[in-house]
């Protein structure tokens, strides 16, 4: 407990020192979200996109779950795949840091980073372009929390996976493009052609918007949604675990 | 004395590698062991496999009576590594580093103080990516005697350390085993082993070849003695053949002399020599080295082109 404390402080440390992660995780949203709204903002709601809400509304949880994943499959399998690569995840374990820990610490980390972003995001949704505040305050931390952990729980199995940083860094841009294009913070998924649509109803990103839709705006839990992201929780976790028992390399 | 690391019959493959074949060594409670073999011989794998950080296929291990496969956490609490091929995060600084490993392991004495000890004072706020490699090196081995350890592991500890880092090295690994330590040195230099060890084996090719004090090494492979002197040139040296233990006599055109043989040579060769009137005043006995031991142990391993010749 006292070593992953230790390790998350210096985790948190030393993730402040890159300046441009900072800026990568937590400006780009922001900017999209500008972009977005000067193109659809303002427009009344209309039954047949944004599941017939306005579109502030729709994109302000779309970014907040969007912001939660990037830091997920972007930054974590980064660092990870980094410190695989480089040999520092086996230099923790042998002054008997577990992985465990290590791990542990890069999901605190990776939550907290989220949740500056999503508090960075949720702010200018509100005041810059009038979203609703969110009408149910705990299910909001709740699903925000969930959605956070989750990300960064599969961004580590993707760093214990993928075999450089390079690699992660590629697969992490990638998806970054997809969660953003398909996971409903680009264009509204019934506007896509099918197939995309399709896609876009497969990531996980599009559960954790979600997620925090439903009490965000009063709706109630979306149990679909919370059922995903658990899911996916639970799969990632199980994986990196086997992960963990079975690599020699690590 | 009691057993501090054992392996016994151990074995690791990589696909087709063979990484380690068949070692197995033994090593007491308070001593220095070096493990010293040609490249690719299998020492970091042997010693990566005591830690636990890797699995090894078959074999008995233990480690202060831990088995390292089934309880890695139980034996990594007890050893301090300094790992071959490692790193920290670029951006963490030297303090942060030292300060980190000892709150991950308390008990050890304060980590300033091993700032101090190494060298490292200056760049306590130097980031881990702009050390250089000496400095990284000096860092790494005081991380692995941060929290007093009772088995320290070093792999190549003095590889990239400048003359005096050596010696500062070479002192605290000393002082570390006086403290009750044990110690396994993994290191390719013979006047390091030579210095430091109590005992060490040699691997080549994934098994052991010898194991011993490096006296012992050294008897073991290399019998003959040289000694050699200067007379005036076509002096009869006949007799020198019929003193015990000399092998053969050879003399140059300038007089100069060389006896092998085995035994105290140079006693004998000195009193044969001042019985017939000859006093030579550079008389000189040349023992084996743990080097020549150790070029002829591994003479035949195909990681030491053009030994042979040099072991023979
Ligand atoms: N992770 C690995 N994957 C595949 N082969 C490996 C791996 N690690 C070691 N080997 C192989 O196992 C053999 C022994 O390697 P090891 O690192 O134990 O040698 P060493 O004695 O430490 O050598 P050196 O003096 O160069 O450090 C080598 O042939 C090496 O190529
Ligand atoms: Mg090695």
């Amino acid at each position: 407990m006292r070593a992953l404390v230790a390790v998350t402080a210096t985790e948190l440390r030393l993730f402040s020192r890159e300046p441009m992660t900072v800026l990568f995780v937590l400006v780009l949203p922001v900017v999209i979200l500008y972009v977005l709204n000067g193109v659809f903002g303002g427009q009344p709601a209309d039954p047949s996109v944004w599941e017939g809400i306005g579109a502030v509304d729709f994109y302000t949880s779309a970014y907040v779950a969007l912001v939660a994943a990037t830091v997920g499959v972007l930054t974590v399998p980064v660092h990870l795949a980094g410190y695989r690569e480089q040999g520092v995840l086996r230099r923790f374990r042998a002054s008997a840091l577990s992985p465990v820990a290590l791990i542990g610490a890069h999901v605190v980390v990776a939550t907290c980073v989220a949740t500056v972003g999503a508090v960075v995001v949720g702010c200018v949704s509100v005041v810059a372009y009038g979203a609703l505040t969110p009408q149910d305050w705990i299910g909001v931390v709740a699903a925000h929390l969930l959605c956070a952990v989750s990300f960064a729980v599969l961004g580590a199995l993707l760093g214990l996976v993928l075999p450089t940083a390079r690699a992660a860094q590629g697969l992490g841009v990638l998806l970054f493009f997809v969660f953003v294009m398909l996971g409903g913070a680009g264009p509204p998924s019934e506007v896509l052609p099918d197939t995309l649509a399709r896609v876009g109803d497969a990531l996980p990103v599009t559960y954790g918007a979600r997620l925090l839709r439903g009490p965000w705006l009063g709706n109630g839990v979306d149990l679909q949604a919370v059922a995903v992201i658990s899911g996916l929780l639970v799969a990632c976790a199980v994986l990196t675990a086997w992960r963990l028992r079975t690599d020699d390399r690590l | 004395m009691a057993t501090a690391v054992s392996v016994q019959h151990l074995q690791k493959r990589y696909g087709p590698t063979v990484a380690a074949a068949d070692v197995s060594f033994d090593v007491s409670d308070g001593e220095i062991f070096g493990l010293l073999g040609p490249n690719g011989s299998g020492k970091t794998t042997t010693v990566e496999c005591l830690q636990g950080l890797r699995h090894a296929d078959e074999g008995r291990l233990e480690v202060f009576g831990l088995d390292p496969r089934t309880d890695p956490a139980g034996v990594r609490r007890l050893v301090g590594s300094q790992l071959q091929d490692s790193a920290l995060p670029d951006r963490l600084r030297v303090g942060e580093a030292l300060r980190l490993f000892s709150t991950i392991r308390p008990g050890g004495r304060p980590w300033e103080a091993a700032l101090e000890e190494w060298g490292l004072g200056d760049q306590r706020r130097t980031a881990f990516g702009d050390l250089s490699g000496g400095q990284r090196q000096r860092l790494f081995v005081a991380l692995a005697l941060v929290a007093d350890p009772r088995l320290v592991i070093l792999d190549e500890m003095t590889t990239g350390l400048d003359p005096a880092g050596r010696r500062v090295a070479w002192d605290l690994v000393e002082a570390v085993r006086d403290r009750g330590a044990t110690v396994l040195l993994v290191t390719h230099f013979m006047d390091e082993a030579q210095r430091l060890c109590d005992r060490l084996a040699v691997l080549v090719g994934g098994g052991v070849v010898a194991t011993g004090t490096p006296a012992e090494v050294v008897a073991s492979q290399c019998r003959s003695v040289v000694v050699t002197f200067t007379v005036a040139p076509g002096s009869d040296l006949g007799f020198l053949r019929s003193v015990a233990g000399v092998d053969a006599v050879e003399q140059d055109g300038g007089g100069r002399a060389r006896v092998t043989g085995a035994g105290p040579l140079l006693a004998r060769v000195g009193h044969a020599l001042v019985c017939h009137g000859l006093e030579p005043i550079d008389l000189r006995g040349e023992l084996p080295t743990l080097e020549d031991a150790y070029l002829a142990l591994t003479a035949g391993d195909p990681a030491s082109p053009g030994q042979e010749e040099a072991g023979a």
